[in-house]
C-alpha cells in the first residue's frame, strides 16, 4: 500500500483548503438559499464577444496560438494598457496571455520566489496568494489592512514587515473582499518605501474597471520609476464578464517576462484560442458595454452600502470591485457564526471575512453582482435576521 | 440621459428610498423629480410587463397595419384619434414607410379581433387597406426577455 502521506510533500499537504470552499458546502446543504456570495459578474459576456467566438469556431480556428498569445491580442492589450494605465509594454516581449488572472499570479510568483523568500500580502485579500507562495517554498507574510485606513495598505504597515528576505509585494487593488482602492497618493507612499530596494510588486488589477466615485484606477506601474519592479496582472473575467472564458494577462519588464514565458510554455502551451480571438473584440469594441455594467454596479453599490448602514451594520464605502464588507462585530458573533446562522435562519449566503485572512474576522463579504430585485430581497432578510437576534 | 427614468423603465416598483440610494441623492429629491416628470407629462403612467398569453390563453393580440388616404385639410391625427377611442385598441402609432398607422388590438379570440378590424377599422373613412398580424409568441418586450431560462448558473459561493 502506498503511504500517500509520505508520498505527497508536506508543503502541499499543509495548504489549507479555502475557507470559501468550506462555506460553499454549508450553503449547498440548505434548500432554497439565496446567495450574495458570488465573485463573478451576473452579466452575460457582451453579445459581440460571444458572436465573434461563434464565428471563429465556425471558421475552424482551433489550433494552438503563439505561446505568449495571438499577436493581435497582445497588441490590443498593449493599447489598452497604454490608454488605461499610461504605461507602454512591448507586445512582442513584455505581455503574456494567460489562463485567467490566476495563472498569471501563479507564474509570476513561481518566476520570482525562491525557497526562504518572503512575499508580502495585504489582508484581507483574495485567497490564492499565500498557498501559491508556499508551493514555491516561500513564506507569505500578511500585512493587515484596517477599517480605519479604509482597508488601504499604508507605508508604515509595509515598512514594518520588510526584511532582507522580502522578495515581492502583492498589491491586490481594487480589493476583493473589501472593495478598497489605492489612489495615486496612497500608491506614491508605497513607492517611496520601495525605491532603492529590489522588492518586486505583483499588481493584481483584475477589478481595475470597477472603480467608483470618480476614482479611476491607477496602476503601481505608472508611478515614476516603478515600471521596472512591477508585474501588472489583469484579465477579462470581471471587466468583460468573461469568467468562464479563462483569459487574463501579465505585463512586465522583459527580463522577467522572458523567464515567465518559459514556465507558461511548459505548463500551458497557449491560452484557449477561441477565447483569445473573442478577447480582441472585447478590447477593441466593447467599451460601452463595460461602462454600462460599471454604472449598474455603482447604483447597486450605493443601494447595498446604504442598506447595511441603515440596518446598523457599519459599512465603509468601497470604491472598487463589486463587494461590500460590512462589520458585524456589533452582533457579538464571529464572522463564521454570523454567516452560518444567517444561512440556517434566513437562507441568505454571505462569506465570512475570516475566509480572506485572519484580519477579516468581524466582517462579512457581500457581493452585489446580482439584480436589484435579488439584492433588495436579500437585504430585507438580513434586516429581519438582525431584528430577531437582538431579542 | 435621465438615470431616474432609466431605473423606472427597468423597474417602476423601486421605492423612492431605493431610487435615492442608487442615484446618490435624497428621497425628497427623487419624489420631487418624479412629481415634476409626471406633471410635465413625461411620465404618463406605470404598468406591469405581463406575459399575457401565459396568464390568459384565450387572449389574442394583433398588430394592424393601416394605409390611409391623405385627405385635404386633415392630417393623420383625426383618423388616429378616432381609432384610439375604441377600448379594444391598446396603442396607435404613426409610422414612416410602407404603411401609415400601426394599431395594436387585443381581444378574447382571433375571430373577435378579425371582426373588429373588418367592421370597425376598415370601414373608417380614409382607410385604404388593413393587414392583420396576430402575435404568436413574445420573445422580448420593454427590454424584458420572455420564456428564457433565467436560473443563475453561477455557483452559490465563489472566490
Amino acid at each position: 500500500m502506498i503511504d500517500y502521506d509520505k508520498l505527497i510533500p508536506g508543503r502541499i499537504q499543509d495548504i489549507q483548503p479555502s475557507g470559501i470552499r468550506k462555506f460553499f458546502d454549508i450553503a449547498q446543504s440548505v434548500e432554497g438559499v439565496i446567495s450574495l456570495s458570488v465573485g463573478e459578474p451576473d452579466f452575460k459576456t457582451p453579445w459581440a464577444v460571444r458572436k465573434e467566438a461563434i464565428r471563429i469556431l465556425e471558421k475552424g480556428r482551433t489550433a494552438y496560438t503563439a505561446n505568449s498569445g495571438l499577436i493581435d491580442l497582445r497588441r490590443a492589450i498593449a493599447d489598452y494598457l497604454k490608454e488605461s494605465i499610461h504605461t507602454e509594454y512591448d507586445p512582442e516581449k513584455e505581455i503574456i496571455v494567460t489562463v485567467g488572472g490566476s495563472e498569471a499570479i501563479d507564474m509570476a510568483l513561481r518566476t520570482l520566489v525562491d525557497a526562504g523568500d518572503e512575499v508580502l500580502v495585504p489582508e484581507p485579500s483574495f485567497v490564492c496568494y499565500s498557498p501559491l507562495v508556499a508551493v514555491c517554498g516561500g513564506t507569505a507574510v500578511p500585512i493587515v489592512t484596517r477599517r480605519e485606513d479604509n482597508f488601504r495598505l499604508t507605508a508604515a504597515a509595509l515598512k514594518e514587515k520588510i526584511t532582507p528576505r522580502t522578495k515581492a509585494l502583492v498589491l491586490p487593488f481594487p480589493n476583493n473582499p473589501t472593495g478598497a482602492v489605492m489612489r495615486r497618493e496612497h500608491l506614491e507612499e508605497i513607492a517611496e518605501v520601495l525605491r532603492g530596494t529590489d522588492i518586486m510588486v505583483l499588481s493584481d488589477e483584475i477589478y481595475s474597471e470597477m472603480t467608483y466615485n470618480g476614482a479611476k484606477h491607477v496602476s503601481f506601474a505608472e508611478l515614476d520609476g516603478m515600471r521596472e519592479r512591477t508585474i501588472v496582472i489583469n484579465g477579462f473575467s470581471k471587466s468583460f464578464a468573461m469568467t468562464g472564458w479563462r483569459l487574463g494577462f501579465a505585463a512586465g519588464p522583459q527580463p522577467v517576462m522572458r523567464q515567465m514565458l518559459k514556465l507558461h510554455q511548459y505548463c500551458i502551451m497557449s491560452s484557449p484560442t477561441v477565447s483569445q480571438y473573442a478577447a480582441i473584440t472585447a478590447l477593441r469594441s466593447c467599451r460601452d458595454e463595460v461602462d454600462k455594467m460599471v454604472e449598474e454596479y455603482d447604483m447597486r453599490r450605493r443601494l447595498v452600502v446604504k442598506g447595511f448602514n441603515d440596518m446598523g451594520l457599519d459599512c465603509f464605502e468601497p470604491e472598487g470591485a463589486f463587494y461590500v464588507f460590512p462589520c458585524i462585530k456589533s452582533t457579538g458573533m464571529s464572522s463564521a457564526e454570523f454567516c452560518e446562522r444567517l444561512i440556517y435562519d434566513k437562507k441568505v449566503a454571505v462569506v465570512p471575512g475570516s475566509a480572506f485572512g485572519a484580519s477579516g474576522e468581524g466582517f462579512v463579504r457581500v457581493s452585489y453582482a446580482y439584480s436589484v430585485q435579488h439584492l433588495t430581497t436579500a437585504l430585507g432578510r438580513i434586516k429581519d435576521f438582525l431584528k430577531e437576534i437582538e431579542k | 440621459m435621465n438615470k431616474l427614468l432609466d431605473l423606472l423603465r427597468q423597474n417602476a416598483r423601486l421605492t423612492n428610498a431605493e431610487l435615492a440610494a442608487m442615484l446618490g441623492t435624497t428621497e425628497q429629491d427623487v419624489a420631487a423629480q418624479i412629481a415634476k416628470l409626471e406633471s410635465e407629462g413625461k411620465i404618463m403612467g406605470y404598468t406591469a410587463i405581463i406575459n399575457e398569453e401565459s396568464v390568459d390563453e384565450t387572449r389574442v393580440t394583433a398588430i394592424i397595419e393601416i394605409k390611409v388616404a391623405p385627405m385635404k385639410g386633415k392630417g393623420f391625427d383625426d383618423l388616429a384619434h378616432t381609432i384610439m377611442e375604441y377600448d379594444e385598441v391598446d396603442s396607435v402609432f404613426l409610422l414612416s414607410g410602407a404603411y401609415d398607422l400601426s394599431v395594436t388590438v387585443t381581444g378574447t379570440s382571433l375571430r373577435k379581433v378579425a371582426l373588429f378590424v373588418s367592421e370597425r377599422l376598415s370601414a373608417l373613412e380614409g382607410v385604404i387597406s388593413t393587414a392583420t398580424h396576430f402575435i404568436l409568441k413574445r420573445y422580448k418586450e420593454k427590454d424584458h426577455v420572455f420564456s428564457e431560462d433565467t436560473t443563475d448558473e453561477r455557483s452559490l459561493v465563489s472566490p
